[in-house]
C-alpha cells in the first residue's frame, strides 16, 4: 500500500513534466496538423538554458535565496527557449506551408538532429550533473521496519513540480479561453483559411503557438533538471516520444487531453518500473503509442479526424 | 527597368533596399545573439566541486558577425535584388545540362563502371592507404544499399519509415544468431536473414499501415526503438549490451581468406595479403547493392511499382481506382525490409561483432537523410548523397589545413550530423523533390515528356 502511494506520487510528478511537453505537441498538431518532431529537443534546449542560468546566478552573482533564483531561472528559460521555438517555426516549417505532406515532417526530423548536435558540439557530449537543490519533504505515512512497510514521502520538489504545473495549466487554459490570442488560436485551429479571411493574422498566431509550446517545454526542462539532477543533449528524444505518446493518448489537438495523457504516461511508466521491470519501461511507453494509434486513433478526449478530399 | 537591369548587380537594387537589407541583417544577427547566448559563449563543464562555466566570447561574436555578413550579402544579391544572382547561375547551369539527353543514364553507367573497378583503382593509385580507402568504399556502399532499400519505402511508396534500422538490426542479429546457434555460414544465412527481415517488415507493417503518413512515421520509430531495447535487455538470447562476437567471415565457394594452404591466396597461387579479404567484402556489398538497384528499377515498371508511385502521390485516388492499398504498402515495406536485412547481415560479417549500439535511431536518421538529400525516389541521388555525406566527411578528417584553423582536436565527424540535419532542412525548403531529380513518368501514352522537379514540387501527395 505504502509502496503504491509512493509510486502514485512519483508517477504524478513525472506525468506533470510529460503533460507540459505534450501541450506543445498537441497545440501545434491542432493548428497546422504536423508533428513537431523537434519539440522534444526544444525541451532539452530549455533544460540547458535553465542549467546555465542557474549556474550563473549562483556562482557568478552569488544569489543564495533559492525561490528567487528559481523564479529568475524560469523567466529566463521561458524567454530564451521561446526564441528557439519561434526560430524553428520560422526557418523550417513556415516556408513549407502548402508543400507535400511529408516535407514538414522531414524538416522537423532535420531540425531535431540540428538542435541535438548543436548542443552536443557547443556543450559537449558528457552528462551535466546538478546536485539536488531542494531537499526534504512531508512524510505522509510512517514506515515501520517490523511490517516491512515503506516511508511515504511527498518531497518539496514534487510539491513544487505538481503545483507549478497546476498554476501553468490554469493560466494557460485562461489564455486560450479568454484572451484575443486564444480566440485567434482556436479560430485557426478550426479553419485556417476562414480565420485569415476574417482578419486573423494566421502566421503570427502559428508563431505564437510555437512560442507558447516552447515556453511550457522550457519549464518542463527545468523540472526535469531538478528532478533527475542530470541532463545531456539526448534527453529530448525519449522525453519527446513519451510526451508525444501522451498527446496521442489524450487525443491529439485537445489540451486537457494532453495533460491527462501526460499524467497517465507518467503513472504507467512509474508503475511499470515499480512492479514489472525497469529495463522495459520505455517499451511500455512505445507499445502504448502503437496500441493507441492503431485501436484508438482519436485518443481519450480527442475528436475523430475527418479526412476531407 | 530594362536599363537598370542591364547596368549590373549594384544598380539592380532599389535605393531603399539597402536600408532594408541592413535592418534585416541586423535582426538576424540579433536573433543569433539571443539564440546562441546560452550555448556559444557559455559552456558548462564538470569541474571539481560541481559544474563550472567556461567563457568563449570570441566564438559568439564571430557567429554574430558571420550571420550578419552572410545575411547582408544574401539580401543584396538574392532576396532583395531585382535579378537574383542564383537565377543567373541557374539559367547558365540549366542551359548547359538540360540539352544533354540521357545524362542521368550516362552518369549512372559511369558510376557503375567506376564502382566495379574501384578496388583495383585504389590498390594501384594509393597502395599506402589501400586498406583505409577500401574500408571507406565498403562503408559508403553499405549506406548506398541501405539508401536504396529505404528509397523503396520512402521514395517510391511515400511511407516515411523512421525505424528502418530495425530491419538492419534484424538482418545482422539473424545472421549472428544463426551462426552462433546453428553454425551457419554467411551465404546460407544471407537469404534467411533477408526473409526474416521481410517477415518482420510484414509483422510490424500490418497493424500500422492504416495510419496516416506522420503517425506511421512515429510508430515505425517506436518499433525501431522497441527492437533495440529488446536486443539490449534479452541477455540470455542476444548477449545484451555485450553484443555477439566471433561472427564468421564470408568465404568464396568455401575458400577462406586465410594464410593457410587451403586459403584463397594459396588456391589461386597469389601471394597472401590481408587486402584480398577487403576487396572480396567490397564486391559482396557491391553486388548486393546492384541487385537492390536492379530489383527496384524492374519493380517500378511492374504494376506493383506503379501502384507504389500512385500511392505516394494520392492515396485516396489510389483507393478509388481499386488498388489494394494495404497489400501495396505491405509489399513496399517487406521488400525494403528485406534489403535492409541483407545489408544487416553483411554488416555483421564485415564487423565480426555486433551490439545494439550500432542500431540506434541515429542510424535511421542518417539513412533517411541520404534518401532525402538524394531526392526522394532518385536512385543516382542516393549514390551521390552517400558519397558526399559519408565519404566527403571522412575525407575532411584527413585534410590538414582544417585542423590548423580550428585547432588540433578538430574532428569533422563531430559536425557530420549537424551538417546532415541542416542539409535536410535546406533541401526540403528549397528543393523538396531533391537536388538532381527530374521525374520520368513510368507509363506514357504517346511521347515521353520530362517532368521537371519544379513542376512536381507543389504536389499534394503523401
Amino acid at each position: 500500500m505504502e509502496y503504491f502511494v509512493q509510486q502514485l506520487i512519483n508517477g504524478l510528478t513525472l506525468g506533470s513534466i510529460y503533460g507540459l511537453i505534450a501541450i506543445g505537441y498537441t497545440m501545434v498538431y491542432g493548428i497546422i496538423g504536423m508533428i513537431n518532431f523537434a519539440h522534444g529537443d526544444i525541451f532539452m534546449i530549455g533544460s540547458f538554458i535553465a542549467l546555465t542560468t542557474f549556474l550563473i546566478l549562483t556562482t557568478v552573482f552569488g544569489f543564495a535565496f533559492l525561490p528567487v533564483v528559481l523564479l529568475i531561472v524560469i523567466i529566463i528559460a521561458m524567454l530564451f527557449t521561446s526564441a528557439w521555438g519561434w526560430t524553428v517555426e520560422r526557418l523550417a516549417y513556415r516556408p513549407l506551408r502548402g508543400s507535400f505532406r511529408l516535407a514538414p515532417l522531414i524538416t522537423a526530423i532535420g531540425m531535431s538532429i540540428v538542435l541535438q548536435n548543436f548542443v552536443q558540439v557547443t556543450q559537449g557530449a558528457r552528462v551535466k550533473p546538478l546536485p539536488p537543490q531542494i531537499q526534504g519533504g512531508i512524510t505522509l505515512m510512517e514506515g515501520s521496519p517490523e511490517t516491512g512497510s515503506f516511508v511515504v514521502q511527498l518531497s518539496y520538489m514534487q510539491i513544487i513540480i505538481i503545483g507549478l504545473t497546476l498554476v501553468l495549466m490554469a493560466g494557460f487554459t485562461l489564455l486560450i479561453a479568454k484572451t484575443p490570442l486564444g480566440r485567434a488560436q482556436r479560430a485557426c485551429e478550426q479553419d485556417r483559411k476562414m480565420a485569415a479571411l476574417l482578419g486573423v493574422n494566421v502566421d503570427r498566431t502559428i508563431s505564437l503557438t510555437f512560442v507558447m509550446g516552447a515556453a511550457l517545454a522550457s519549464v518542463a526542462g527545468l523540472m526535469f533538471l531538478l528532478l533527475y539532477g542530470v541532463i545531456d543533449f539526448y534527453i529530448g528524444f525519449l522525453a519527446g516520444v513519451k510526451a508525444f505518446t501522451a498527446a496521442v493518448l489524450g487525443g491529439i489537438g485537445s489540451l486537457p487531453g494532453a495533460m491527462l495523457g501526460g499524467l497517465l504516461i507518467g503513472l504507467i511508466e512509474v508503475f511499470w518500473s515499480g512492479y514489472f521491470s525497469v529495463e522495459y519501461k520505455d517499451v511500455a511507453a512505445f507499445s502504448i503509442l502503437a496500441i493507441v494509434l492503431i485501436f484508438l486513433p482519436s485518443g481519450l478526449l480527442g475528436q475523430p479526424e475527418v479526412e476531407k478530399v | 527597368m530594362a536599363v537598370a537591369q542591364r547596368t549590373g548587380l549594384g544598380a539592380a537594387i532599389e535605393p531603399n533596399a539597402y536600408a532594408a537589407s541592413l535592418k534585416d541583417a541586423a535582426m538576424a544577427a540579433f536573433l543569433v545573439a539571443v539564440l546562441g547566448f546560452f550555448f556559444l559563449p557559455l559552456r558548462t563543464d564538470i569541474a571539481p566541486g560541481g559544474l563550472a562555466i567556461t567563457y568563449r566570447w570570441p566564438i559568439w561574436v564571430a557567429a554574430i558577425l558571420i550571420v550578419f555578413g552572410g545575411r547582408l550579402l544574401l539580401n543584396l544579391f538574392v532576396f532583395k535584388a531585382r535579378k537574383p544572382i542564383t537565377r543567373t547561375i541557374g539559367e547558365q547551369m540549366s542551359g548547359s545540362s538540360l540539352r544533354v539527353p540521357g545524362l542521368g543514364r550516362a552518369l549512372g553507367m559511369a558510376l557503375f563502371v567506376f564502382a566495379a573497378i574501384l578496388p583495383f583503382f585504389i590498390t594501384a593509385v594509393f597502395p599506402a592507404q589501400q586498406r583505409q580507402f577500401i574500408d571507406l568504399a565498403i562503408l559508403i556502399m553499405t549506406y548506398i544499399m541501405l539508401g536504396w532499400g529505404l528509397n523503396i519505402v520512402v521514395g517510391l511508396a511515400g511511407l516515411l519509415d523512421l525505424g528502418y534500422v530495425a530491419f538492419y538490426a534484424v538482418g545482422a542479429y539473424s545472421f549472428a544468431l544463426l551462426a552462433e546457434y546453428f553454425g551457419l555460414g554467411f551465404w546460407m544465412a544471407l537469404p534467411l536473414a533477408g526473409i526474416l527481415a521481410a517477415f518482420w517488415g510484414v509483422i510490424l507493417g500490418f497493424p500500422v499501415l492504416r495510419l496516416r503518413g506522420d503517425y506511421l512515421a512515429i510508430v515505425t520509430l517506436a518499433f525501431g526503438e522497441i527492437i533495440r531495447i529488446v536486443l539490449l535487455n534479452w541477455y540470455e538470447f542476444t548477449n545484451g549490451p555485450d553484443g555477439i562476437s566471433g561472427i564468421p567471415k564470408p568465404t568464396l565457394f568455401g575458400l577462406e581468406f586465410t594464410r593457410g594452404d587451403d586459403g584463397f591466396a594459396a588456391f589461386f597461387g597469389l601471394e597472401y595479403s590481408t587486402i584480398h579479404r577487403f576487396i572480396f567484402l567490397y564486391y559482396i556489398i557491391f553486388v548486393l547493392a546492384i541487385i537492390t538497384n536492379f530489383v527496384t528499377i524492374r519493380l517500378r515498371k511492374l504494376p506493383v511499382g506503379r501502384a507504389w508511385e500512385a500511392l505516394r502521390e494520392d492515396e485516396i485516388a489510389c483507393r478509388s481506382l481499386g488498388i489494394n492499398t494495404t497489400n501495396t504498402k505491405l509489399t513496399a515495406f517487406a521488400i525494403g525490409a528485406m534489403f535492409g536485412g541483407f545489408a544487416g547481415s553483411f554488416f555483421a560479417t564485415r564487423q565480426g561483432f555486433i551490439s545494439p549500439e550500432s542500431f540506434t535511431f541515429l542510424e535511421s536518421a542518417i539513412i533517411l537523410a541520404i534518401v532525402v538529400l538524394g531526392g526522394l525516389g532518385s536512385q543516382v541521388g542516393v549514390v551521390i548523397a552517400s558519397v558526399v555525406m559519408i565519404g566527403g566527411i571522412e575525407l575532411l578528417r584527413n585534410i590538414g589545413f582544417l585542423s590548423q584553423i580550428f585547432g588540433p582536436d578538430f574532428d569533422p565527424v563531430q559536425y557530420r550530423m549537424l551538417i546532415f540535419g541542416l542539409a535536410m532542412v535546406a533541401i526540403m525548403v528549397w528543393k523538396p523533390r531533391g537536388l538532381i531529380t527530374t521525374r520520368n513518368p513510368s507509363a506514357v501514352l504517346k511521347e515521353r515528356k520530362k517532368i521537371g522537379a519544379d513542376m512536381v514540387s507543389q504536389g499534394e501527395g503523401h
